[in-house]
């Protein structure tokens, strides 16, 4: 953060550590204000588990080895609901099945040892994806990616724990809307991607009705993967020239490889940095 | 083996091996820029998915009004940019209020 480390040369920020410096202005506020938001929802969780009856060590094993909330509370539902064990880590594995898809458009801004891939990979949740795919550029994204990803799973977990130690000192946590609070979370994240880009927008709609309509005839975390039906509604950028890929990545280029200006998540994770 | 311990271990297990799809096989495998806007749009969609069926249902049943309408006060919230805390307050409040009001 001073002045003899800043280089205005982009290649050579990508290599070191973050800093909170290249973060765009105000993200870490974004990014503060979900772990506050998250921290919420993480002392509903370990409230809520062992308020159903599930042993104190479960919700918190839990979030530090599977770290992902809503698969989390589907399993925790499961077990609580007497669904079983095989029940439970199939639905939660069903739900985080989607983590795959969120890792492989979030994987440049991990870094490129193989201890930031793997431990980074543990935290790639649906909150850090959100955030990077916001970011504008390459050195952005990575520390998006790191400084929402540390502090997430900190608040995440030292949450849980308060929240099982309370246990049902909650009560009735529906009395209180939190399970509002979730989805609102998720809306506000998604919001950007599907205010810029119009195929983002098309496909999710879509995505969504087809997801909420299955809920009822499909099993768990199902609906919500069937929801990638909704790509169909995606429209090809317009093309000049030649057809095939290489005509789509110069179309894709002629619209700009790193739009400077809104985030427009279509294009984040092809950047120009890619080897291919 | 506990079955609660069980179930966390490979739930665990399961979710690292998908996190690990994006830094493992990314390089290695070549994807054009359409594939990389199809998984773009792809997570936006599992968002949205998530989202919708948080907002509306709850198990296989619909949630009852209360919640997807606070959902909705807090998506409003977010997009007259309100500060994130009063989306997410904004919501669960809406969402109590409707409920102490008799709301389902």
């Amino acid at each position: 953060m001073r002045s003899p480390h800043r280089t205005d040369d982009p290649a050579d920020r990508t290599t070191g550590f973050v800093r909170l410096s290249d973060l765009p202005p105000g993200v870490l506020r974004d990014i503060a204000l979900v772990w506050a938001a998250d921290l919420v929802v993480g002392v509903s969780f370990g409230a809520i588990a062992v308020a159903g009856g599930l042993p104190l060590w479960v919700p918190v094993t839990m979030s530090l080895l599977v770290y992902a909330g809503s698969a989390q509370f589907s399993a925790a539902a499961v077990l609580t609901g007497g669904g079983g064990a095989v029940a439970a880590a199939a639905t939660g594995l069903l739900l985080n099945s989607r983590t795959a898809a969120f890792s492989l458009a979030v994987a440049d801004s991990l870094g490129r040892s193989w201890a930031a891939r793997l431990i980074g990979a543990h935290l790639i949740t649906d909150e850090t994806a959100a955030f990077v795919l916001a970011q504008p550029d390459r050195r952005s994204r990575k520390a998006a990616f790191w400084i929402s990803g540390i502090g997430l799973f900190a608040v995440w977990n030292v949450s849980v724990l308060a929240g099982a130690l309370a246990g049902s000192a909650l009560g009735d946590t529906g009395r209180f809307g939190l399970d509002a609070a979730f989805p609102a979370v998720l809306l506000a994240l998604v919001l950007p991607a599907v205010r810029d880009d119009g195929n983002a927008r098309r496909a999710g709609a879509l995505g969504a009705v087809v997801a909420v309509a299955a809920t009822p005839v499909l099993p768990a975390g199902a609906p919500v993967l069937l929801a990638l039906v909704g790509l169909v509604a995606m429209r090809r950028r317009p093309v000049r020239g030649r057809g095939a890929e290489g005509a789509a990545a110069a179309a894709t280029t002629a619209e700009g490889p790193e739009p400077a200006e809104a985030p427009a998540p279509a294009n984040t994770p092809a950047s120009p940095g890619t080897p291919s | 083996m506990n079955a609660y311990l069980a179930c966390v271990l490979a739930l665990a297990a399961g979710t690292y091996v998908f996190r690990l799809a994006g830094p493992l096989l990314h390089g290695r495998v070549e994807l054009t820029v359409r594939v990389q806007e199809l998984l773009t749009v792809g997570a936006t969609v599992l968002l949205v998915a998530l989202l919708a069926t948080g907002a509306l249902m709850e198990g296989q049943d619909f949630a009852g009004w209360s919640r997807p309408a606070g959902v909705l006060v807090g998506g409003v919230l977010a997009w007259r940019r309100a500060p994130f805390a009063v989306v997410v307050v904004g919501a669960a409040g809406a969402t109590a209020l409707l409920r102490l009001a008799g709301l389902s």
